[in-house]
């Protein structure tokens, strides 16, 4: 497995069939850096804010031109007809590769991306207040852009996934930016709901559209449309994406949340609610457009949905007082033109969708820019306190007119242009048998959109000058209304020109989409066709609704409104009370319920599976009866049964656990698996101290806190289940190994491979030296947990007040370091530390190693603390167990990076023999490196949980002695 | 010969372990019960000397060290519990 592209046959940047490229800038050319460049952008915003409001603008800046500078360099050969790709492997065993692919629909919706995304950063520097956090905006904005590129450049479907899901979230974060309101928040809420559950099921409907195509890859499914529309899973396939899309491009009935989402700062409303993040729905139908449109179920499911939503759309912009929510509505209207389009099936139908997307964009970024303009200038955007800015904001009020006119569709503006195609395109469908129908619905929805274009025009602009606004307007300074004049003269220039600005890009996109050569001829006029008298039925129904609105608003007031809100309040709070209802059910905080259900479970799942399959008694033959094996097993039995009957007793329980864990060490001893009884008796050991240490300010007995007969239902639970796994255990062991058992693997490698003959320390360092190493890390993490929680306990509040009033419970004996134990404390010191260096050392062939000898050095220091007290061997204890426990790992991984010096992967090992004249001749392995690192790393984890944990009782009162035992050895007098 | 001396010994540590483990469930007071867990640990570590003995094989004899060199201190520690509480201080 590889991060880069493998150099050789699999060329990284194949170009077909362009020109030759240099070498050098090719690399710099490439798809996947366009995507990663938003990226890198999004670290900078937040450093450079630092640096000014200006600067943090303009790092963003920077990238997004950047991203688009490449993409330009990207054009000529993409408008040659040629696809350029990056390859980059990165788990191909699932089919998940980071392979882009640039063509004519991916360098349209790219540019739109990054070409708008630069507007909209120039707009959002003005835009934003002071008391608004810019650095956070820019990077949000910046991760957004990045995700969006990756979808339309990604050529492996589960890549675009991962995109697509970074969409939704960095828009959760976008739309919630102003945490304070909780509009703000609701509205990030809902979307992400909506457009996550909507992901999820797009991703069921991807991995079943790969599973039937056979590749991931966007260019082998494209070419496999025969094989997906036979497939009986083309229609959940279909319905599953179908789904991902409808939510996130805000179709009915999902478009709910659109407007909600209004609650984000203009910026973010223009940027992805109008130009990009709801059309990743509409792109990705465009891109399967070549696989999945065409059948019955597409049509049907696809233009009706868009249909709806253009007419409900369009009906409740009408109505909307608020400035963003008029364009909010009037976008999920346009969405739905968009969708309806390429729902037709026909290659010209979806030619004119990829047109209006766009001159869609275009007036609608504008407009939205011009609604925050409004806003920030008069304080309010609510139509009904607005009126005769004309005279106050004259260049808003021409860039806001231009943009609404254009989406009225007046000539020659490039939205009359589209819609004319549109309504066109509708004149050749059949729905249902019925000819006039799309033709018909098709028009009021113009003739709505028309409407509300001029509402937005006459209600805000036009009508006399008001003296009651919240804020005397005016038209803000040239930057803020630079990036809008922009967008509106694309507007007017797409519409005289339509083949010099548009004619080029439209055919690339309508190209990549159709999979056949697209050559568009955009002009203004289409003679005298049945679509031209649509469009003027639809210019001046929009004028006379317009008109008649005060009569028509009474009735839409009085009527009835399902609020959508409210319904997704109640469905979200619904699944929430079900879902607390079971989770409570299940795990009300006691633990033996838990177990209870748990245990029940397990049994049930058991006893299910056991009755289900016919039981043979196994074959092998049992091992002979050895009478010390009786009696050990006597004692583990005796020993476990009565630790049921005596656990309250918390101290006594303890000891029984020592002594069951005795046991279960010499059985280790017993069965010939000394390195596991070397390290049980270690463990052992530390565990009773680091448990009494805890029990000192534990309550020393278990209450009783269930009835007798729960108690009883427990019992019979529990030894149900510890019969079954009993009997599960002897029905293993009496038969033989159902696959060959991988033991022979470990005992021919061990030696060869590993370079040591005892192979559980082999398998340890080498074989599973990854392993090993996850769990030092978590060893150490633990460690450092339990130093923390316990210097948070020592910080102050309610637990350090507890501690400071702590008092002993029972009487305390004389002597707090008898002099017996620190002389042979003492004398035991350096014989512990020799054991561990010679456990240490022989670990690689014999019973022992890094691990045992961490503990059994750890023991040996803990003695002295135990003898002399905290304090005493805490001054001679020279070394931080910090710094032990990060030694420890720094090597480990030190030693595992050393591989790939030599071109080895991580922890791959090495040994040799060296032959030292008065010595034997002895191996050196890097694997007895590692093994230090386990060493250190293991004795700091135990020294510094211990330690953390004995310094609560210091702070308990006790005082720290300076002098190794309280008494005076040289007072004879006594 | 040798062995059955060695089986001899080992069956007598072997029930002198359970009579430790009856005094620990039955001795009156905790001390009585450490020290009975305590003498199981001496026990333990005859134990796996004879049986080393007898098997002919010294795999297991740093077992029988750590237990020998370590096994002490968890009856420092429950008697320290007992005395003073607290175990460090």
């Amino acid at each position: 497995m590889s991060f880069w592209p493998k150099k050789g046959k699999d060329q990284p940047f194949r170009r077909r069939p362009g020109r030759p490229q240099k070498d050098w800038i090719a690399p710099l050319m490439s798809p996947a850096l366009i995507a990663a460049l938003p990226f890198l952008g999004a670290l900078l915003p937040g450093l450079m804010i630092r640096a000014g409001r200006d600067a943090c603008a303009l790092s963003a800046a920077f990238f997004t031109g950047l991203a688009l500078l490449m993409l330009g360099l990207n054009v000529p050969t993409v408008l040659a007809g040629g696809v350029v790709e990056t390859r980059i492997d990165w788990l191909p065993q699932i089919g998940l590769n980071a392979n882009f692919r640039l063509d004519g629909l991916g360098l349209m919706f790219a540019g739109l991306i990054l070409g708008i995304g630069l507007l909209i950063i120039l707009y959002a520097r003005f835009y934003l207040s002071k008391a608004d956090p810019m650095g956070q905006f820019f990077t949000y904005l910046m991760l957004f852009q990045g995700a969006m590129v990756g979808i339309v450049l990604s050529d492996n479907i589960l890549l675009l996934l991962v995109f697509w899901e970074l969409t939704s979230l960095s828009s959760f974060l976008l739309i919630g930016y102003w945490k304070h309101l909780p509009e703000g928040r609701q509205g990030a809420r809902m979307a992400l709901t909506v457009t996550g559950l909507g992901g999820l099921s797009m991703i069921a409907g991807m991995l079943i559209l790969g599973q039937i195509a056979g590749s991931y890859d966007l260019s082998v499914i494209l070419t496999q449309k025969a094989a997906i529309q036979s497939s009986p899973l083309y229609v959940p396939a279909l319905l599953l994406i179908l789904l991902g899309c409808f939510t996130k491009s805000a179709q009915f009935p999902f478009h709910f949340w659109l407007p909600r989402a209004m609650a984000a700062p203009t910026p973010v409303s223009a940027y992805l609610h109008s130009a990009t993040m709801v059309k990743a729905g509409i792109f990705l139908m465009a891109r399967l457009w070549p696989v999945l449109a065409g059948t019955e179920a597409w049509f049907y499911i696809v233009a009706t949905t868009g249909l709806v939503t253009l007419l409900v759309g369009a009906k409740i912009a009408l109505f909307k007082d608020d400035l963003k929510a008029l364009l909010a509505y009037s976008t999920v209207s346009h969405l739905g033109l968009i969708t309806m389009l390429l729902g037709f099936g026909t290659a010209e139908a979806a030619t004119v969708a990829v047109f209006h997307i766009l001159n869609h964009a275009s007036f609608k970024a504008a407009l939205f820019m011009t609604a925050g303009i409004v806003d920030h200038e008069a304080h309010t955007r609510n139509i009904r306190r607005l009126g005769g800015l004309r005279h106050l904001m004259p260049i808003t009020f021409v860039i806001g007119t231009i943009g609404a006119l254009a989406m009225a569709g007046i000539p020659p503006l490039n939205g009359f242009l589209s819609k004319e195609m549109m309504l066109e395109e509708t004149t050749h469908v059949v729905w249902a048998g019925q000819a006039w129908l799309v033709p018909l619905l098709a028009t009021i929805g113009a003739l709505l959109s028309a409407a509300y274009s001029y509402r937005f025009i006459a209600h805000v602009f036009l009508g006399p000058v008001r003296d009651d606004y919240p804020h005397k307007p005016h038209d803000p300074g040239l930057g803020f209304w630079a990036a809008p004049a922009l967008l509106c003269a694309i507007a007017v220039v797409g519409g005289l020109a339509p083949m010099a600005l548009f004619g080029w890009i439209v055919d690339a996109g309508a190209t990549a989409v159709t999979g056949e050569a697209v050559h568009v001829h955009l002009k203004l006029w289409h003679g005298v066709t049945p679509a031209l008298w649509m469009s003027i039925i639809a210019l001046l129904g929009g004028l006379v609704v317009l008109a008649a609105f005060a009569p028509l608003d009474r009735l839409w007031l009085a009527a009835p409104k399902p609020d959508a809100k409210r319904m997704f309040d109640g469905v979200v709070g619904g699944i929430r009370r079900a879902s607390l209802g079971m989770t409570d059910r299940l795990h009300d905080g006691s633990m033996s319920r838990a177990f209870a259900i748990g245990t029940a479970a397990m049994l049930a799942a058991g006893l299910w599976a056991f009755l289900g399959g016919a039981y043979v008694p196994g074959t092998r033959i049992g091992a002979p009866m050895d009478p010390l094996a009786v009696a050990g097993w006597l004692l583990l039995v005796a020993a476990t049964v009565a630790l049921l009957f005596l656990h309250r007793n918390r101290l006594l329980a303890l000891l029984l656990l020592g002594i069951v864990g005795l046991i279960v060490s010499v059985t280790f001893a017993y069965l010939s698996a000394p390195d596991l009884a070397l390290t049980q008796i270690s463990v052992e050991v530390v565990t009773i101290i680091l448990l009494l240490l805890a029990l000192n300010f534990l309550p020393k007995e278990t209450p009783r806190e269930s009835s007798p007969s729960r108690r009883g239902r427990d019992a019979v639970l529990a030894g149900a289940v510890g019969l079954a796994v009993g009997a599960l255990a002897y029905a293993l062991m009496t038969r033989d190994f159902a696959f060959p058992s991988i033991a022979a693997f470990h005992i021919d490698n061990a030696k060869p491979g590993g370079g040591g003959t005892n192979i559980v320390n082999v398998i340890l360092v080498d074989f599973r030296g990854y392993d090993t190493y996850g769990e030092l890390t978590v060893l150490g993490i633990a460690a450092l947990v339990i130093h923390a929680l316990a210097e948070a306990l020592l910080k102050g509040g309610a637990a350090n007040d507890r501690l400071l009033a702590w008092k002993p419970e029972t009487p305390e004996a004389g002597d707090r370091h008898p002099m017996m134990l620190v002389v042979v404390t003492r004398i035991l010191l350096p014989l512990i530390l020799m054991v561990g260096v010679f456990i240490f050392l022989r670990g690689h062939n014999q019973p022992g190693g890094g691990f045992v000898a961490g503990l059994v050095i750890a023991i040996g220091f803990v003695m002295q603390y135990m003898a002399s007290g905290f304090g005493w061997a805490a001054a001679r204890m020279r070394i931080d167990f910090h710094v032990l426990i990060a030694l420890g790992i720094l090597i480990a991984t030190a030693t595992g990076a050393g591989a790939w010096f030599n071109g080895l992967p991580f922890l791959t090992s090495a040994y040799g023999y060296v032959h030292l004249p008065p010595l034997e001749e002895f191996e050196l392995a890097t694997a007895a490196l590692f093994d230090l690192g386990v060493f250190l790393a293991v004795l700091g984890a135990v020294m510094l949980a211990l330690a953390s944990i004995s310094r609560l009782a210091v702070r308990a009162g006790e005082t720290v002695n300076a002098r190794p035992f309280d008494i005076d050895p040289s007072d004879r007098r006594g | 010969m040798m062995t059955y001396a060695l089986l001899f010994a080992i069956g007598c540590f072997g029930i002198a372990l359970l009579m430790n483990l009856w005094v620990v469930l039955r001795a009156p007071g905790l001390p009585d019960k450490v020290l009975a867990a305590d003498t199981m640990v001496i026990n333990i570590i005859a134990l796996i000397v004879l049986h080393g003995l007898l098997t002919g094989s010294g795999v297991n004899f740093e077992a029988a060290m750590l237990f020998a060199m370590t096994g002490f201190v968890s009856t420092v520690a429950f008697s320290k519990f007992m005395l003073r509480g607290n175990i460090i201080e």
